[in-house]
């Protein structure tokens, strides 16, 4: 790969992404307080020892975030890697096996995506104990009815393809054929959708806590702090937009890298990758 | 007479992206000239990469995808249209120069009627009105003999067959009544029976008209009958250029006597004929929406022989493959290897049965998994027939490569960075690595060019001679039948209409069909269209 052929927006995605994980991932020694910690007035404006000011607890909003990070990365990760373990798994069998194994699969995948996602969320999240694991559950099986779709045309287009005929005719069996012959040409695509999944899977964990069945408080988490700040906007305070424009700038920087990807993966189609 | 075209020291360039280096500037033609007068054909021939195409192109000042003119002139009457501006050439093609693409099938707007298409360029242009561009094409549609020319027009494409199509866009091109048409391999993706129709038409239409044109192709038997001179190209360079009797009756260089004599390897037919490895008694076979392809099919195929069945698309040859190879069961009927009758499916067959019948592909590109290399590709029928792991397999691999003339150095390359004749060979390896008794081989030499086409078919007999391997080879192809054969099956619609020893099959008196077939086949010889054409109005006329 050439590092100069990189588009500038790649850049500003990457070194986007590249903040958010550090904060994730070293949070408990960079923030300047601690995440449940009250360290002043509730809503004190930007500067001073309070770089964002404070929130509607008092808690310091730049400590608050930086742990944020960390819960709302972490969690829309093992959401989006479980989403793309299932739907991928799954599509796969049914372009590879066809015939009922396909329609069943897919009608019910139809079935999914036909309720609207997030009443499905509220509705199964209500009745569920609000743990951290049924939480990423619900969100991986949401998305994981989109990655199937992607999946399922993917390697349709491949299983096709006289390679995998010619490896049905040696007698191969499925798994050989799923994780050897498809998806190997199959992960260009699929691993630009990650990268836009993932940023849903953001977004929509965002709402749901937002909504409050997401991550419950004192925990931090970007959309929470939404949440707990957003009747300071009544009185023009500005720590509910502090934690949206977060979300705006991962979902953003996300979606730059992944621009890239596809740029490059679509130029190599048929070929073989340079990296 | 004034030339019609002067190319002079045409130069060409395009930019290259090697995998993981740099993008590089590339010469795809140097410096290639020649001249064309009015109502004159020549013939531009060479292998796929000899740059016919982009020059063709450059007759209409245009470079396809990324492509650039880097130096030299194209004088069409005098005036150089590469330093024409856009309005310039605008006003050049599609009037005065027009083209006719390989895939008609393609170049054709599926959503339009073919008269709306045919006469677009001319009124677009002004040259005539819709009236007089209709009355045009409704002319040419018969001179190009398509069949009902006054409402031929209101048809859409789908309607028509190839060869029809592939007529109507030389109407199309003729249409606006050009100086030049160029004419890029218009009838390589046809059948031999529909090709000699299209030949015949263009012929005609360009004699009738005395429009001059380039035309391309790799078939220099196909170029031998409509051009009066013939320019040979290699790597963008020109070969050898002169009127068609010298390059074909006494051609001065070494390459295109070899392109010359590529289609005469002869087998000579094995006698004893009875040994059979595969035996397919009284096949039938439907899709899945009983539409049957294959009607009471009974042939065998030899040990140490091969068998080639031959016909044009559509005749089920390609489909006898796959019901042997158990992709598509029998409705009645059985395949029979040695003596044990196949399971149907091949599901239900057993490994040592798999392994005994390979295949090959006509594309060897969607054949071999692009992100596995040459050792996985080959290596892996290795391991699993035989449990081949590490040092061995690796050696083995290297046996294999070094019989199909390729060596070691390739073991770790992708399959894209392989040329047609190498990825072919690699195919091959991988056959031959199952150690079989019997190879399907699904055209395997139809997408390459002629002289790697034989290298490979050299190769197969070869290996056949070594391992008394059997083949079952399918092609639309008569010069590769009699290269290789020892028996053939012709197939119409379906039917074995004839079956037997090469020399039986080969020899008078023949059903309607294979004549038909034997008498469409191009030979390499001035004047063979028009003898095919005047037995044929004789026999039509007797009828």
């Amino acid at each position: 790969m050439r590092w100069r052929a990189v588009p500038i927006s790649a850049w500003v995605g990457m070194a986007g992404l590249a903040l958010a994980i550090f904060c994730a991932l070293f949070a408990p020694w960079i923030a300047p307080f601690g995440e449940r910690e009250v360290v002043g007035d509730i809503w004190l404006p930007m500067g001073g020892d309070y770089l964002l000011g404070t929130d509607n607890l008092g808690r310091d909003l730049l400590s608050r975030l930086i742990y944020g990070a960390q819960t709302t990365i972490s969690v829309a990760l093992a959401a989006t890697v479980l989403a793309f373990c299932m739907g991928v798994f799954l599509s796969f069998t049914a372009a590879v096996v066809g015939g009922w194994t396909d329609q069943g699969l897919s009608r019910v995948n139809d079935l999914m995506m036909s309720i609207p996602t997030l009443i499905f969320a509220l509705i199964v999240l209500a009745v569920l104990p609000q743990e951290l694991w049924i939480l990423v559950a619900v969100i991986a099986v949401l998305e994981s009815t989109r990655v199937f779709r992607l999946g399922r045309a993917v390697a349709l287009d491949i299983t096709v393809m006289e390679f995998v005929e010619a490896a049905r005719l040696r007698g191969e069996g499925r798994q050989w054929i799923i994780f050897r012959e498809i998806l190997p040409n199959a992960l260009s695509p699929l691993l630009a959708e990650f990268g836009l999944r993932f940023a849903f899977a953001v977004l929509f964990l965002s709402t749901l806590s937002f909504l409050g069945l997401g991550i419950q408080p004192p925990e931090a988490d970007w959309g929470g702090i939404v949440k707990d700040n957003k009747d300071g906007i009544i009185f023009g305070i500005p720590a509910a937009l502090i934690p949206g424009a977060a979300i705006a700038g991962l979902a953003i920087c996300v979606n730059l890298v992944v621009d890239w990807l596809l740029n490059r993966t679509s130029s190599l189609k048929g070929g073989r990758g340079d990296g | 007479m004034a030339d019609l075209l002067e190319v002079r020291d045409l130069k060409i360039g395009a930019t290259a992206y090697p995998p993981g280096e740099p993008p590089q500037d590339i010469t795809i033609v140097h410096g290639v000239s020649f001249t064309l007068r009015k109502g004159r054909v020549l013939g531009l021939i060479g292998e796929s990469g000899a740059g016919k195409s982009t020059i063709g192109l450059a007759a209409l000042a245009y470079g396809r995808g990324g492509v650039r003119i880097t130096g030299g002139e194209v004088r069409l009457d005098g005036e150089n249209i590469l330093a024409l501006g856009g309005p310039g050439i605008r006003g050049i093609r599609g009037s005065r120069v027009c083209y006719v693409a390989q895939s008609a099938a393609a170049a054709f707007n599926p959503a339009h009627r073919l008269g709306d298409q045919v006469v677009e360029a001319a009124v677009r242009h002004g040259s005539l009105t819709r009236q007089a561009a209709w009355e045009r094409s409704r002319y040419l549609f018969g001179v190009l003999g398509l069949p009902d020319p006054d409402s031929f027009g209101r048809r859409y494409p789908h309607q028509v067959s190839g060869g029809q199509l592939q007529r109507a866009m030389t109407a199309m091109a003729l249409c606006p009544g050009p100086e030049l048409i160029v004419f890029d391999e218009p009838t390589t993706a046809l059948d031999v029976t529909t090709q000699i129709d299209v030949l015949a038409a263009i012929k005609r239409a360009i004699d009738e008209t005395h429009t001059a044109a380039l035309y391309i192709t790799h078939d220099l038997a196909v170029v031998a009958q409509v051009s009066d001179d013939i320019m040979v190209l290699r790597h963008g360079h020109m070969v050898e250029y002169g009127p068609v009797q010298q390059i074909i009756e006494a051609p001065q260089e070494d390459y295109t006597r070899e392109l010359v004599s590529v289609r005469q390897i002869q087998k000579q037919e094995a006698g004893q004929q009875s040994d059979a490895r595969i035996r397919i008694d009284g096949v039938d076979a439907a899709y899945s929406n009983h539409f049957k392809v294959l009607h009471d099919v009974s042939v065998h195929v030899p040990r140490g022989q091969t068998l080639a069945v031959v016909g044009e698309s559509g005749s089920g040859k390609s489909t006898l493959a796959r019901v042997i190879t158990g992709l598509l069961p029998p409705s009645k009927g059985a395949v029979t290897f040695k003596d044990e009758t196949l399971p149907p499916k091949f599901a239900d067959r057993s490994k040592e049965q798999l392994r005994q019948i390979q295949m090959l592909y006509q594309m060897a590109d969607t054949a071999m998994n692009p992100r596995q290399t040459v050792r996985d590709i080959v290596g892996r029928p290795l391991t699993f027939y035989f449990g081949l792991r590490g040092q061995e397999k690796t050696r083995r691999v290297a046996e294999l490569l070094e019989q199909i003339e390729m060596g070691k150095g390739f073991i770790d390359r992708y399959p894209a960075e392989l040329s047609g004749g190498q990825k072919q060979r690699v195919c091959i390896a991988r056959a031959l690595a199952a150690e079989p008794e019997v190879i399907l081989c699904d055209e395997p030499t139809s997408a390459l060019d002629p002289l790697v086409a034989a290298g490979i078919l050299k190769l197969l007999m070869r290996l056949q001679a070594e391992t008394q391997l059997s083949y079952l080879f399918i092609t639309h192809d008569i010069a590769t039948v009699r290269a290789i054969a020892d028996s053939i099956a012709v197939m119409y619609q379906g039917r074995v209409v004839r079956f037997g020893p090469k020399s039986q099959v080969l020899s008078p008196p023949f059903d309607d069909y294979t004549d038909l077939l034997l008498k469409s086949v191009p030979e390499m010889r001035i004047g063979w269209l028009e003898e095919v054409l005047a037995t044929r109005r004789m026999v039509s006329a007797g009828h």
